[in-house]
């Protein structure tokens, strides 16, 4: 039989052991649906980004509103890359972005937010803001332009849009409307909606946004048909396809 | 006990000046120990984290490459794996694992995994290769190193769990398993140190052959010549902690500057 010491001795080291594997094993199955990540002003696309973020937190450090944050063990978010959360802390979009200017290794690419070599916070492209008509409550007819206002690229990147309200006959609709050619997704509406879960919020553009094929014309926009110059126009449709398409009774 | 003193005291000075930089928002010492920067000018950043970033999209980035060839200089020419022992968190855990291991008596235990000394070169292989498939800095990503630094100077508390599991490692499974035997880092850094000038020296002539020094010796192999033959110690897989100078009691072995020249 083992003495005491040894009983002990086995003991905490089972303990220790079954605790520190306990916890890479939650790591593991406690991932959580996948978190939306929204990146600094600058960053490169989401491969690129983590291709060449060192993951250093000089961005985090020299954000002056504390909006950024390196993901820790358990935000699931690849640990100690930079992202921020708008419904806490949006991005306040200054003007000499110094996060971008900070990062060490062009994760946060100054290129991608200037102009003529000069900065320009607003070419940022962080996410996309998303409404839900739904839960906005400017769309049950009462007068919120809380997101509007909070806008900083107010009329460019949310517009209202004035529409009758057809069941008081008397009174207007003031809906936000986001125009994702100036959204940069710092998400100062989203922060600034006053629903209980914010009615307004920020996607990853690649989530928000769709992609329209190029073959659709915009007549009323100039020279939208340039587009369309070296367009291959040999297609062949397979007459087949469409008669059975005729003749399925589908119409 | 002289150097284990001033190597506790720059190890938590240090991870203290990166936490007051951040907290405070001072430019003494911004970022932590991937990149920083010293008084918002002098960037320093970790060689071998650029060196997979590098390897994860072939371009050079900004002045993270002009950091890390600061950083490679210095640990090149001062002491071989001087990170290892003077700066890295991971260290201070190490010694308290090896201090509860030997106190408890766990060393005596039976062996469940042997490892080869070699065996962290090829995770270094490993993980360069794999940046270069993956696009993506394989050991950034993993890094426990990265996890227990940042949650110190960041804050936060799962950190304290992989902290835990490191200790657990090294008190319980196998002696120095981490830092002598899996981390690639450490592999790395003993690569660029091959031609640095501080080494140990050791005097034959005064040593009484009590073998304290290759006891506490956090990689003995380096420590071959103790008690045989005059000269330094050439490996540069020593931590160039200074434990053996601490340990020995009859003057044998000291700090000393290689003679590059041929005697």
């Amino acid at each position: 039989m083992k003495d005491r010491r040894e009983v002990l001795k086995f003991g905490l080291k089972a303990i220790s052991l079954v605790i520190a594997g306990g916890f890479t094993w939650s790591t593991q199955t406690n991932l959580k649906a996948q978190t939306l990540i929204l990146r600094p002003p600058g960053a490169r696309d989401e491969k690129g980004f983590m291709a060449s973020c060192i993951r250093c937190g000089l961005c985090v450090e020299a954000c002056p509103f504390d909006t950024l944050s390196l993901a820790k063990l358990g935000d699931n978010i690849s640990f100690g890359t930079p992202y921020f959360t708008p419904r806490e802390t949006p991005c306040y979009m200054c003007t000499d972005i110094p996060c971008t200017v900070a990062c060490p290794t062009d994760a946060l690419d100054v290129k991608l937010v200037s102009t003529d070599d000069k900065l320009d916070i607003n070419k940022s492209r962080m996410g996309i803001a998303v409404l839900d008509p739904y839960s906005c409550i400017a769309f049950a007819g009462i007068q919120c332009d809380a997101c509007y206002r909070a806008c900083p690229l107010i009329d460019k990147a949310l517009v209202l849009e004035y529409k009758r309200n057809e069941r008081t006959e008397k009174h207007a609709f003031l809906l936000p409307v986001v125009d994702a050619n100036y959204c940069t997704g710092c998400g100062k509406c989203e922060n600034a909606c006053v629903t209980k879960k914010a009615a307004i919020f920020v996607l990853p553009r690649e989530i928000g946004l769709g992609e329209v094929n190029d073959n659709y014309v915009k007549g009323w926009i100039e020279d939208d048909d340039t587009r369309l110059k070296d367009i291959d126009t040999k297609i062949k449709l397979d007459q087949n396809k469409v008669k059975d398409y005729l003749n399925s009774g589908e119409i | 006990m002289k150097y284990l003193l001033l190597r506790r005291i720059t190890q938590i000075s240090i991870l203290t000046l990166f936490l007051v930089s951040n907290l405070y928002g001072l430019k003494i010492l911004q970022g932590n120990l991937s990149s920083s920067m010293i008084f918002g000018t002098i960037p320093l950043s970790d060689p071998f984290a650029v060196l997979q970033l590098f390897l994860a999209s072939f371009t050079l980035a900004g002045s993270a490459a002009l950091g890390a060839l600061i950083v490679v200089l210095i640990y090149a020419l001062i002491a071989p794996r001087a990170f290892c022992a003077w700066v890295c968190p991971v260290n201070m855990i190490t010694d308290f694992a090896r201090f509860v291991r030997v106190k408890f008596g766990y060393d005596k235990d039976k062996k469940v995994v042997v490892f080869s000394k070699s065996f962290r070169y090829y995770i270094l292989a490993f993980v360069l290769f794999m940046s270069v498939v993956m696009q993506t800095p394989a050991f950034e990503g993993v890094s426990f190193i990265g996890i227990i630094q940042r949650g110190i100077i960041y804050g936060g508390t799962l950190w304290i769990f992989v902290a835990f599991g490191v200790f657990a490692i090294d008190a319980f499974v196998g002696d120095r398993l981490i830092c002598s035997k899996l981390c690639p880092l450490g592999a790395f850094y003993a690569t660029i140190g091959k031609f640095a000038f501080i080494r140990v020296e050791h005097d034959s002539q005064n040593c009484t052959k009590c073998m304290k020094c290759k006891v506490i010796c956090p990689e003995s192999q380096v420590l071959g010549i103790i008690g045989k033959e005059s000269g330094l110690i050439t490996s540069s897989e020593c931590i160039s902690c200074g434990r053996c100078v601490d340990v020995c009691g009859d003057d044998a072995l000291k700090f000393s500057i290689r003679n590059l020249r041929r005697k």
